[in-house]
């Protein structure tokens, strides 16, 4: 601590008040970025101040969503929470989180921090933070004008595994074959969590699979059940690898909308219930859970805190505007819209859809990912599709090829939503889905109407 | 009669979007009531010769090229070399353009050997080559697409290029060419889905797959107001972005 700290968290502060007081974004990472300019170390000063540490979670899809979910079991069980709420997830989003929980003197006010951390920022984010766990839920081809090919961010990974404290935790999702493999030399403080339900497998391997190579010797992997993209129970033809045993298993999904599950733990079988509805929801509420029983955290508490978690920024949140029911989808990559078009079909409300698709560079740049999604499957909704965003005519195309005949190709973002919005039938349900952007424009129009709370007040 | 698209490598080497430019060819073969089928061929799987009458083959990361390249030396490749000579249509992506020039030199480890249908070697480069593309072809107009590659092309002395780069990189960023040309093949950067966008190229394929066949009509004209809409859309994109690039260049420097 000392002098420097201070002056670099006053800074933050003072940067945090204008941001917000003159309205130019949420403040959720310029003050940060300042601090960090100020005081390179800031972070670790500040984290090493949390009496219970830290716990990072990393994930290509559901770091928001499990982060909210653990840091709602550790509220529930009476710890305060420093927590980058707002999904921003790089050092300098995470230093603004810290700096908005500590006093002018430096003095980070919390038990505990649950921290989301970008797939590249994570070797950075484990040296300064020191996380006593570190939460690994998936990783799926995503932007790859941004990040690469997949192979990088494993590399990435495995120098962020090494940095790991020697007595730090892994919980990690041993249905993803490749987390498996880069945590294998953790096994003896590794909690592994997956699915073992076939009601909820695919029939096959989907195109966007991954990864359809052993991770340890380059031969075909084999698969007995895939519950999405890549993930699911597999075996090497070539060499010994598998899918290791389970730590927490959700046996039976009873429910994917809402979602039920059954969950085995050693002995203990307990129900988990949530507001949340998908496959991709049963795997962030599984880790949730696998990293609360890590912590020692009682049974009672996981199930009732788990069901207090509600919808993060832009995911399966529920706006009702002008008398209809909306529900906002976050897409980003093929294995998420994938998802999100499955949870369509589960939830079985022939509700219309809009998709929105920007190729800013928080959404990557490269739209051909939208050819890796399995559009065909909307077919089987048989509802009246639109499109919108800076590429709504690529997205159109796509459509079209797909066998899916679009209801209507709008300009913009808001200007999209507001005149498909007016083409609804009174009192009718529908579906958005959009990229990043494209869902951080729309909420802002929302927000500014009164629909929505500002993203950083959630 | 019955069009046979042979998609090389088609479970490794589909990095992204791929898949789209077989779906383009598929479609618009259906819409113009031509029976077409797709057949995967994989490592380790023979390449029958006169069995197909297009090829696509796509972009892979370095562990996938490296084992297609590998499958390719002997027999494989030599079939596949002739179906071209043959003039069977093929459209090669990214990793795929790579291996059908001379060789890859990587950063370290060995040169990967390539075909040498088209005259042309690539050398791994420090850095990546990212972002919306507009290529200008005397042969099918303006094509645009995107890229995202290390790898410098560069073409021997009778090569042909596909184009004249007029926004983004191409095959080096040096010489402004993009792409490779040689009888009915092309080999492009343009990775992804380039096919949906440049229905012209699309349809450029289809019409000597079925050359092949004795049918020397022109092709029946689809709608394609969707498609011209998401190539202008993919251009307008790319003026825009090489705008920001210029207008941020004071600030990258300092």
């Amino acid at each position: 601590m000392g002098l420097r700290t201070s002056l670099a968290t006053v800074a933050g502060r003072i940067v945090t008040w204008g941001a917000r007081r003159f309205r130019i974004g949420g403040g959720t990472a310029l003050p940060g970025f300042l601090a960090l300019q100020l005081h390179p170390d800031l972070l670790r000063e500040l984290a090493r101040q949390l009496p219970h540490g830290t716990i990072v979670i990393a994930g290509t899809n559901g770091k928001t969503t499990t982060a909210r979910a653990i840091a709602a079991l550790l509220e529930t069980s009476g710890l305060a929470v420093v927590h980058n709420r707002s999904g921003s997830n790089l050092p300098r989003g995470i230093a603004s989180a810290f700096i908005e929980a500590s006093s002018l003197t430096g003095r980070i006010r919390g038990d505990i921090g649950v921290v989301e951390v970008d797939e590249f920022a994570l070797p950075a984010a484990v040296q300064a933070l020191q996380p006593r766990m570190l939460v690994l839920l998936n990783l799926f081809r995503d932007q790859l004008d941004r990040y690469g090919e997949l192979e990088t961010v494993a590399r990435t990974w495995r120098a962020a595994l090494a940095a790991l404290p020697s007595d730090a935790l892994v919980v990690v999702n041993a249905d993803d074959p490749v987390l498996t493999a880069l945590t294998e030399p953790f096994s003896e403080r590794r909690w592994t969590f997956g699915l073992d339900d076939p009601a909820v497998a695919l029939p096959m391997l989907p195109h966007a699979a991954d990864w359809r190579l052993c991770p340890r010797c380059g031969e075909a992997l084999t698969y007995r059940q895939v519950f999405l993209g890549h993930l699911g129970i597999y075996a090497c033809t070539g060499c010994a690898f598998s899918r290791p045993p389970l730590t927490v298993a959700g046996c039976s999904v009873a429910s994917v909308v809402p979602l039920r599950i059954e969950v085995v733990a050693g002995t203990c079988r307990v129900t988990l219930e949530s507001q949340l509805a998908g496959v991709y929801n049963a795997y962030n509420v599984l880790a949730a859970a696998t990293a609360g029983l890590a912590l020692g955290l009682d049974q009672v508490g996981i199930v009732r805190g788990l069901g207090s978690v509600e919808a993060a920024f832009g995911r399966q949140e529920r706006v009702l505007v002008a008398g209809h029911e909306l529900t906002l989808l976050l897409v980003k990559n093929p294995a998420g819209f994938n998802e999100a078009i499955r949870l369509l079909v589960l939830a079985q409300q022939r509700c219309p859809v809009l998709i929105l698709i920007n190729d800013l560079d928080a959404d990557g740049r490269d739209v051909s990912w939208l050819w890796d999604v399995d559009v065909e499957k909307l077919l089987a909704l048989d509802v009246p599709v639109s499109t919108g965003g800076i590429r709504s005519g690529e997205m159109a195309l796509r459509l079209e090829y797909a066998g899916i005949e679009p209801a209507a190709q709008y300009q913009g973002v808001v200007e999209a939503f507001d005149r498909w919005v007016a083409s609804l039938p009174p009192g009718c349900c529908g579906w958005v889905l959009a990229t990043y952007t494209a869902m951080l424009e729309l909420r802002r129009a929302l927000a500014q109407r009164g629909t929505l709370p500002s993203f950083w007040a959630q | 009669m019955r069009l046979r698209i042979g998609w090389l490598y088609a479970r490794t080497m589909n990095i992204y979007g791929d898949r789209g430019n077989v779906l383009a060819l598929f479609e618009r073969c259906r819409r113009r009531e031509i029976d077409t089928e797709v057949v995967e061929i994989g490592i380790g799987e023979r390449l029958e010769p006169g069995r197909y009458d297009l090829f696509f083959w796509g972009g892979g990361q370095d562990r996938e090229q490296i084992a297609a390249a590998s499958d390719l030396q002997g027999a494989k490749g030599e079939v596949l070399r002739a179906e071209i000579e043959r003039g069977v249509p093929l459209l090669a992506v990214c990793g795929g353009y790579q291996l059908l020039g001379r060789f890859y030199r990587p950063h370290d480890g060995p040169e990967l050997p390539g075909l040498g249908i088209f005259d042309a070697w690539t050398v791994a480069g420090d850095r990546r080559m990212i972002g919306n593309v507009v290529v200008e072809s005397a042969e099918f107009g303006e094509i645009v697409g995107f890229e995202n590659h290390s790898g410098r092309t560069y073409l021997g002395p009778t090569a042909q290029p596909l184009g004249i780069v007029r926004i983004g990189y191409g095959n080096n960023g040096e010489d402004g060419t993009e792409g490779c040309r040689y009888r009915n093949a092309i080999g492009t950067y343009l990775h992804g889905p380039v096919l949906p966008k440049n229905p012209q190229l699309a349809d450029f394929l289809i019409a000597c797959a079925l050359r092949l066949h004795g049918w020397e009509e022109p092709l029946a004209p689809l709608n394609d107001g969707r498609a011209w809409q998401a190539h202008t859309e993919a251009v307008a994109r790319a003026r825009a972005q090489r705008r920001s690039f210029v207008l941020r260049l004071p600030l990258r420097r300092s």
